[in-house]
């Protein structure tokens, strides 16, 4: 597993009922599985929702225990297919993914779930990430809701809200035979709250069970005509089921007065900055109390007719507060009041802005501006005007250097693009596909590589049009991670390349985890793991898809042999993909297992090397091509205060690991001398330490000779 | 993230029935600084003195030494739960804390630091960033900006060097950070509680609570914080053997002749010139330095141009150069020093070389070099079997004595290839500085300074050379102009900018056009 432990949150897990839970809001969410009866969970990691799999990956003797199955899935899909479990059997099943990438990916099998249905309660936690902190495109995964129709839980951010949607959650999912969406914001994953334990529970039936009694009933699978009954099914049965249990079971709060003019339609994610935006116009408390009649969508999907026409009946307006784009629950909610001659004057996009995340100061400008509109006697005078003139703040944007994220310290990736850089400098620049993962970061200065980037494991696929006429033409360079590589890049990226006979250049980046998702176990880690079969080979896996030409590099440190090895595939005209292996360990998961196993020997009395890199300031001339070949955080400049000098110098600082990317540049691009490695050694033998003191003898000998002919800096 | 600016709505919270508000406190930090560990601190003083208390952060790619935001609420605990805001609004923060100075200034751009409202507490440490290092010349940001914006837009400021009080106890500034906020006051907390949460965190609680304590002190005003201390000189002190005291103070008589403006930067040069070959080249340097300060008069700052770019332009980096600095003793000293090596254990020192044909060649008697250099046999069999990347154990008898062989042919230097070349370079730049000192001093002081253009080794020391021909190729077009000086600034502040000239080729096509109006 990763090289962190997650020993204290397991603890959390195995909380009893009226025991206070007290942590982040997607380890709530993980406790609450349990505690609902979940009989198996799956799925893939990824922000937000990665510690969800790494606490369960943790925690399989509670798992073991309680007769629940966990595992990690490989890809999205693999993990939504995983819920067919559910299509016979009744028993609780969750799987959980990033969104939207996660859902594009599962989308096939979400189709297939979807139209079958579902007898057990079937979850899936989504992991919306949108907004700040993002760091994929911005879509709204509601359109996967409306497109399979499964429905689409948005619940307030708070822990004991999050914790009951998911009992609602599967609830839902059993009364209507269909599987339910819990979607989670960032920051509602990573909140820190509290809420009242309950016990764990067992599952109804585990999957050993189901195991052993096999069941199938032709009308839940997908083919004809069955799938024409699925469709009926749905409208007919399975949806007005959902509204039902929704409208039964309050799924939806209402706040405030219903007797209010204007009415506010909120979904459930939004709520606390709704309030805080009323609050902050004096129409509600700190604690949410307010007038303002509230109607709180916690299930976003579907929307339960008869509630918006009863919220909006004798209202002159309402606001819809809806994030993302398109406005699809606006459109749904005009669709119906225009049905149904309904006089009620309907706001949302416009005083919103069209897209993008409902921060604070947006929402607060917009529901100003509603109240102005349509209820300007609700809001105080004080509030109606810009009411604080602010003083002039100086204009910074010229000042301030952007820091966009980029490779940790000593990361094994930057000598791989540092190589690239360099092979670029030498044959010109060449059409780079990039994936996704931590050598996306390559897009970034200094390096400043990579055109596209067309989704997990798909680097190389991205890449497959370029075929050049001329043999000895120039080829496509593109990368791929170990994630990707496994969780579809096999078949999508080398199998298509070996298949269609691309002759472009592939580098598989290999840092033995799935790194930018937290550093979890995947196929080719190197590491022991109890549940898992690990240490499979991606050069064997790339040779068996039919790669002839394939390279495994075990040090990406070395750049001369990177960057040689990059030409030498450039250069070949043997047909088909020239693939590169270039493995590493991923440097942040390598310094959680080393550091403390070094602390332990360095005690012990063991003979213990550290590595560090350093520069001679009076070497290193301040022209910084070490920099724009590195990136390096410990890599910085500093003042020499030498008058005779302009430039800032090259320096080194503590957090150096000593991995030698600067000395192996330095030495690739032929900059300069001014790089040294000092190995520090604790503990050194006996033989070692009287060498030393010989060797010091002689050499300062030699200087004091030396300078005892010559002036020179004392 | 939001796609239009609408007309921003400027409201405070209210508060609650009984008086009692919510406290909002944002933290950017940079990926890696321990924000989460911050956040975590902060969250649990505020639940053990009886509040109510929420953080939320964006994980995520941003760890990864980007920018991060921390964000926390936290409200008196009257038996109900608060509805708090789970992100940081524009002009809604009462407490905004920067772990880095353009930090403080990217959360005033944002909107997070409101003027009456809100407490800052930054640290005033600086981390370049990566478009900041990879500049040829120096391209940090400017914190005085920052600084000045600060002032402006917050309500209260503690402001100071974080980082070096949490380095000086031996702990990472999430402590320090801490130590800031606890004695700005700006939160209703004991300093005991703050203590007892550090305390209870358990690993390297004596450090952190050293660091916490002394930023508390420097926030709460009783204490001096660090100050910024200008990066200080080596001081040059040259051993001076018996023999060569009499040569030396020659030298000295000589230097003490010139202008006193600049005594000062005429001494290191003297100084640098000595120590990088003898003392026959010192009096060369003076002889150079003589000769303009001739032609100028006070304040002398030609001369001091001079004094400095002469004797950068002689001490150029060669071979000899390297392995004399890399063996020397203070060398040594000081790398045990910077990496901290103790007395009980041991150091192995690997110097990375890359000798190429060219600083083989260049490092042979001029007659043989040019010989050889001419010779693509010699160069194609040097390429085969040595140009590759050396790597030499200086902590071993074997890799010292071989630089220090190398360091040894300085008295040959002047018989080296690499000397012609640089003394020709030198010598055709120094005439033209002479020439235009007669009409114009500021416009030959600029001269004097292009040399700065010319650093580094192999391919980056050939840009240096090729940019530093360029800049001073539209001499003549500026010549003679009023404005001489100045462009031939701005053109070498272009050409320090970028690595690819970019700039450089716009400033030169700017004079080039007004030069070739004015021709017309």
């Amino acid at each position: 597993m990763a090289e962190r432990s997650f020993a204290g949150e397991v603890e959390k897990l195995k909380l009893g009922a009226g025991e206070t839970f007290s942590g982040e809001g997607i380890l709530a969410i993980t406790k609450a599985l349990l505690e609902n009866g979940v009989g198996y969970v799956g799925g893939y990691q990824g922000s937000p929702i990665s510690h969800l799999m790494d606490v369960l990956a943790d925690a399989q003797d509670i798992l073991g225990e309680l007769g629940v199955h966990f595992e990690a899935s490989a890809s999205e899909a693999t993990a939504t297919a995983m819920l067919a479990a559910s299509v016979h059997y009744p028993i609780r099943g969750a799987v959980t993914y990033k969104s939207v990438v996660g859902t594009n990916v599962a989308s096939d099998a979400l189709s297939n779930l979807a139209s079958g249905g579902v007898t057990g309660g079937s979850l899936i936690i989504i992991g919306e990430d949108y907004g700040e902190g993002s760091s994929i495109m911005q879509e709204r995964t509601y359109a996967f809701a409306m497109k399979s129709q499964v429905w689409m839980l948005d619940p307030r951010p708070n822990l004991p809200s999050i914790v009951k949607s998911v009992g609602d959650g599967f609830a839902l999912s059993e009364a209507s035979n269909t599987p339910v969406m819990l979607q989670v914001r960032i920051r509602s994953c990573h909140v820190h709250g509290h809420f009242t334990a309950s016990d764990n529970v067992r599952p109804s039936m585990t999957v050993t069970e189901a195991l052993e009694n096999p069941k199938r009933d032709l009308n839940r699978i997908v083919l004809p005509p069955a799938s024409y009954l699925h469709e009926n099914e749905k409208l007919t049965k399975r949806w007005p089921a959902a509204e039902k249990f929704i409208l039964d079971n309050n799924v939806n709060e209402e706040f405030g007065d219903a007797a209010g003019k204007v009415g506010l339609i909120v979904q459930g994610g939004n709520y606390n900055t709704v309030i805080r935006a009323l609050n902050r116009l004096e129409l509600a408390n700190i604690y949410g109390d307010t007038d303002i009649h509230i109607l709180c969508l916690n299930a976003i999907y579907p929307l339960c007719e008869s509630q918006i026409l009863d919220f909006c009946d004798g209202k002159d307006a309402v606001f819809v507060i809806e994030e993302g784009q398109p406005n699809f629950m606006e459109q749904t909610i005009g669709h119906m009041l225009y049905k149904n001659g309904c006089k009620t004057k309907l706001e949302g996009k416009g005083m919103l802005p069209l897209g993008g995340e409902l921060t604070g100061q947006i929402t607060l400008d917009g529901l100003g501006t509603f109240f102005k509109t349509h209820a300007p006697e609700m809001l105080p005078a004080a509030k109606v005007a810009h009411n604080e003139p602010s003083p002039e703040i100086p204009d910074l944007s010229k000042v301030l250097p952007p820091r966009p994220p980029g490779f940790c310290t000593g990361c094994p990736e930057r000598p791989i693009f540092a190589a690239t850089k360099l092979v670029e400098e030498e044959l010109g620049p060449h059409h780079i596909a990039s994936d996704i993962g931590c050598h996306l970061f390559s897009i970034m200065p200094p390096f400043d590589l990579g055109a596209t980037t067309m989704g997990y494991g798909l680097g190389p696929a991205s890449a497959s049009a370029f075929h050049n006429a001329s043999k000895d033409g120039r080829k496509s360079i593109s990368f791929v991670g170990d994630g990707g590589f496994w969780h579809n890049g096999v078949a999508s990226s080398i199998g298509n390349a070996v298949f269609n006979k691309n002759d472009g250049v592939i580098v598989i980046v290999d840092n033995y985890y799935s790194a930018a998702t937290g550093g979890q176990d995947i196929l080719s880690s190197r590491a022991d793991n109890k549940t898992k079969q690990t240490k499979n080979s991606i050069t064997e896996a790339v040779q068996g898809m039919g790669v002839k030409w394939v390279r495994q590099l075990d040090r990406t440190y070395d750049v001369t042999k990177m960057r040689d090895t990059l030409k030498e595939a450039l250069a070949s005209t043997e047909e088909g993909p020239k693939v590169i292996v270039a493995s590493s360990e991923c440097m942040l998961n390598k310094q959680r297992r080393v550091k403390p196993q070094m602390a332990k020997a360095v005690k012990d009395g063991k003979r213990v090397e550290r590595p560090r890199l350093g520069v001679d300031e009076d070497v290193c001339t301040g022209d910084h091509a070490c920099m724009r070949l590195s990136g390096c955080p410990s890599l910085s400049v500093k003042d020499t205060g030498d008058p005779l000098r302009d430039d800032p110098v090259a320096a080194i600082d503590q957090t150096c690991v000593g991995c030698g990317n600067c000395g192996e540049v330095a030495d690739a691009a032929v900059l300069c001398p001014s790089f040294y490695e000092a190995r520090i050694v604790s503990n050194p033998t006996t033989a070692e330490k009287s060498r030393a003191k010989r060797i010091n003898r002689i050499v300062s000998w030699l200087q004091k000779r030396r300078d005892a002919r010559r002036i020179a800096f004392a | 993230m939001n796609m239009q600016a609408p007309s921003r709505l400027v409201a405070r919270r209210s508060p609650g029935p009984d008086g009692e508000s919510i406290i909002t406190l944002a933290a950017l930090a940079v990926g890696g600084q321990g924000g989460g560990v911050l956040t975590n601190w902060i969250t649990a003083v505020a639940e053990a003195n009886g509040y109510r208390a929420q953080s939320t952060s964006v994980a995520g790619v941003a760890q990864r030494t980007g920018a991060t935001i921390y964000y926390i609420e936290m409200c008196r605990d009257t038996g109900r739960q608060p509805i708090f805001a789970l992100s940081p609004s524009e002009g809604d923060i009462d407490i905004l804390i920067a772990s880095e100075l353009m930090e403080a200034g990217r959360a005033i751009m944002r909107g997070f630091v409101t003027p009456s409202r809100t407490t800052v507490i930054a640290s005033t440490h600086r981390i370049p960033a990566v478009m900041e290092k990879v500049a040829p010349g120096d391209g940090r940001a400017d914190g005085k900006a920052v600084l000045d914006a600060m002032g402006i837009s917050a309500d209260h400021v503690v402001a100071f060097d974080m980082e070096t009080v949490a380095k000086e106890a031996g702990s990472v500034i999430s402590s320090s950070l801490l130590g800031g906020l606890a004695g700005s006051g700006s939160l209703p907390f004991p300093k005991e509680s703050y203590e007892e949460v550090i305390k209870a965190s358990g690993r390297g609680v004596e450090a952190s609570l050293r660091a916490f304590k002394r930023a508390y002190d420097c926030a709460a005003g009783n204490e001096t914080p660090p100050q910024p201390v200008a990066p200080v000189a080596p001081v040059p002190v040259l051993a001076v053997p018996a023999k060569l005291k009499k040569a030396w103070t020659d030298l000295q008589d000589r230097l003490s002749r010139l202008p006193a403006p600049v005594q000062e930067m005429a001494g290191l040069g003297l100084k640098k010139t000595v120590d990088y070959q003898d003392v026959a080249y010192g009096s060369e340097y003076l002889d150079r330095l003589e000769q303009v300060a001739k032609m100028d008069s006070a304040p002398f700052k030609m001369t001091e141009a001079a004094a400095k770019y002469i004797a950068r332009a002689l001490c150029y980096d060669d071979i000899l150069r390297v392995a004399d600095l890399k063996t020397r003793a203070t060398r040594f000293a000081r790398v045990k020093d910077e990496v901290s090596v103790k007395d009980d254990q041991v150091l192995m020192l690997t110097e990375y070389f890359h000798p190429r044909f060219e600083e083989f060649v260049t490092t042979l008697p001029a007659g043989l070099g040019r010989k050889l250099s001419r010779s693509k046999g010699v160069e194609a069999f040097y390429t085969k079997h040595f140009d590759k990347g050396r790597r030499i154990r200086t902590d071993k008898l074997g890799g010292f004595a071989m630089l220090y062989l190398v360091s040894s042919l300085r008295p040959w230097r002047r018989k080296l290839m690499r000397h012609e070349s640089e003394m020709k370079h030198v010598d055709a730049w120094f005439a033209t500085v002479l020439r235009v000192a007669a009409s114009d001093k500021a416009l030959a002081s600029e001269l004097l300074a292009n040399y700065r253009l010319i650093k580094g080794y192999s391919d980056t020391h050939a840009r240096g050379l090729s940019k530093f021909a360029r800049v001073m190729g539209a001499l003549e077009m500026l010549e003679g102009r009023e404005d001489a000086a100045d462009w031939m600034r701005r053109l070498r502040i272009a050409a320090l900018d970028d690595v690819d000239g970019e700039a450089l080729d716009g400033a030169l096509a700017t004079v080039a056009s007004f030069a070739s109006a004015e021709a017309a």
